[in-house]
């Protein structure tokens, strides 16, 4: 299953990123990850959630602007290091990355770095033969 | 084809005679049956025989609209009320209404003004035409009727709403002419797609719109939906009525009436006259009415004058489609800005909502205006440079159409105001600095 992430049109005002935790919240949506791209006069914040399709249609009928995006989740182990390889194997492959964030799971020693690539598949492909494991969207989507 | 061929083809020089002894007539009527005409020349040290050609025309004070109110509701009238055969008014919004008077010959004066229009978008007396322009006080309805009976034509006089019964009548009478608002004109073009009929299955081929503003988009929207060619009509009521100016079928201009109404273009701030092609406050004089012959009255409406030959003909002055009010206009670093041009280059382009609000500032003496767009599904991506992308689109889109630099900010969708007008879409800080 693949991961879908959520993202939300945040105006650059005070209380706007708080009226769409509200929203979450209220709706008992819990955030597995998220990160939130900031510029001079907008940002957009980046969730990972549990049902991405249930919590963009309650975003959007709360008046948010959202989109669906396809990301990659890899596991790198969590020592210095462990994010080099995965992006050092990407560049090798000709994968540019949009962005990326990193959350760390509650099992000990690994940590997770979620990517948005401009290849997904040959991402995937790059990422598989080097022995990097990457998660599944069960690991988030119930 | 000309309803007045003489008149509407005639030569420059021949005209501005015609014009100069029109207009010493009526200044010498205002002069002697207005008392606040005649106070004002005295006050401008003007006698009616100062007036001898139409360049003398720009040594008058101009008449506000506020001279219709203080003289509420018969002061400016120029004929006394047994040779008064008309009386139509203006709602205003705030404040009293305006009231307008004609004469016999002022009504025949009109209905010829608007005949001459129909004729130059293409009608004849064998067209059908259907008026949906509200009848009553609003000079719309019986303004167009007036002059398409004239004409000769058949004239349906259906008046606004029913639209159902619009349709109907579309259908079986045939109409060929619509005239209404531009607005309404939307709004029949899409209760004829709802109701599954084809623009093809109707005879409509010509519309003639007016009475408030619309853009080119409008126009183009409204031909497609009913399968016609859709002209401009203008005029006020203080003046006369629609039809002081109006299209020709090549769409470029609307011909002013100028054996009737002489228009000048002039600063709205300083009063003078402005050179042909300029734009700024379009000003009307009435040379032939009798019962409120107007001396230079400031319509408000923003337009510029071309002189040239029509390709139609046509040797009368054209004025250009009003892009604004100047009540509405905004003077941003030296450049006249107008919020309807911010909502045109925002219906252009594909996925943007046309709501917005500009704000204006003055930062280290330099003018500042921000225009804030509603964020849209089409505009929205997960990808900051694709947003940023669309958002410089915009910034060009404005930048090429007022000819100043503007900032775009991008604001959560519907948290900008629906509702109309200057205040609710201009915030304008300079003015607290
Ligand atoms: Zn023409």
């Amino acid at each position: 299953m693949e991961i879908y992430q959520v993202s939300v049109f945040v105006e650059n005002k005070s209380g706007k990123l708080a009226d769409i935790t509200d929203v979450l919240s209220e709706n008992g949506i819990n955030i597995r990850a998220l990160c939130i791209a900031d510029t001079a006069d907008f940002g957009i914040l980046r969730l990972i959630v549990e049902d991405p399709h249930k919590t963009e249609k309650i975003l959007m009928e709360n008046g948010f602007t959202v989109t669906l995006t396809k990301v990659i989740g890899a596991r790198i182990s969590d020592t210095p290091g462990g994010l080099s390889t995965v992006l050092r194997i990407l560049s090798d492959a000709g994968i540019s990355i949009e962005y990326l964030y990193a959350f760390i799971e509650k099992t000990a020693d690994r940590a997770s770095v979620i990517l948005r690539v401009d290849d997904d598949v040959n991402a995937e492909k790059a990422l598989t033969e080097n022995d990097v494991e990457l998660i599944d969207g069960d690991a988030f989507h119930e | 084809m000309y309803y007045n061929k003489k008149i509407e083809t005639m030569e420059r020089e021949e005209l501005k005679k015609l014009q100069a002894e029109r207009l010493k007539k009526t200044v010498e009527r205002v002069y002697n049956n207005v008392p606040l005409y005649r106070e004002r020349f005295d006050e401008y040290g003007i006698k009616p025989e100062h007036i001898k050609t139409v360049d003398d025309l720009k040594n008058l004070p101009f008449t506000y609209k506020t001279d219709l109110r203080d003289t509420y509701p018969y002061g400016l009238f120029a004929a006394p009320m047994d040779e008064v055969v008309r009386i139509h008014a203006s709602s205003g919004t705030t404040g009293k209404q305006t009231v307008v008077g004609y004469t016999k010959n002022d009504i025949d004066v009109w209905a010829e003004c608007v005949a001459r229009g129909i004729v130059s978008v293409g009608g004849s007396d064998k067209d059908i035409v259907h008026v949906s322009y509200g009848y009553g006080l609003f000079t719309g309805g019986l303004g167009l009727h007036d002059g398409a009976t004239k004409l000769g034509a058949a004239v349906v006089p259906v008046s606004t709403g029913n639209t159902a019964r619009q349709i109907n009548i579309f259908k079986d009478f045939g109409s060929t002419i619509l005239c209404c608002t531009p607005s309404y004109a939307m709004y029949l073009a899409e209760a004829v797609k709802d109701s599954g009929i084809s623009p093809d299955e109707l005879k409509l081929r010509i519309g003639i719109f007016g009475a408030e503003p619309w853009t080119e988009e409008m126009r183009q929207e409204i031909e497609k939906g009913l399968g016609i060619k859709a002209y401009d009509i203008y005029g006020l009521s203080e003046v006369c009525g629609p039809g002081v100016a109006c299209n020709c079928y090549m769409q470029n201009g609307l011909h002013v009436q100028e054996d009737h109404f002489i228009p000048e273009i002039i600063d709205p701030d300083t009063g003078e006259v402005l050179p042909e092609g300029e734009s700024g406050e379009l000003v009307f004089t009435c040379i032939t009415k009798e019962a409120l012959p107007l001396i230079r009255y400031r319509t408000r409406d923003i337009s510029s004058l071309i002189y040239g030959k029509c390709e139609c003909g046509r040797t009368t002055v054209r004025m250009t489609k009003p892009c604004g009010r100047t009540d509405d206009m905004l003077i941003i670093r030296g450049v006249n800005v107008f919020p309807s041009q911010v909502e045109s280059v925002l219906l252009n382009i594909e996925g943007v909502s046309p709501h917005y609000h500009i704000t204006v500032d003055r930062v280290n003496n330099l003018d500042t205006m921000e225009v804030a767009v509603e964020m849209s599904p089409s505009l929205f991506s997960d990808s900051v440079k694709v947003i940023q992308e669309k958002e410089k689109i915009i910034k060009q889109a404005l930048l090429s159409t007022l000819n100043i630099s503007v900032g775009v900010k991008l604001v959560g969708p519907k948290t900008i105001s629906r509702s109309e007008g200057k205040a609710n879409r201009v915030t304008d800080l300079r003015k607290n600095k």
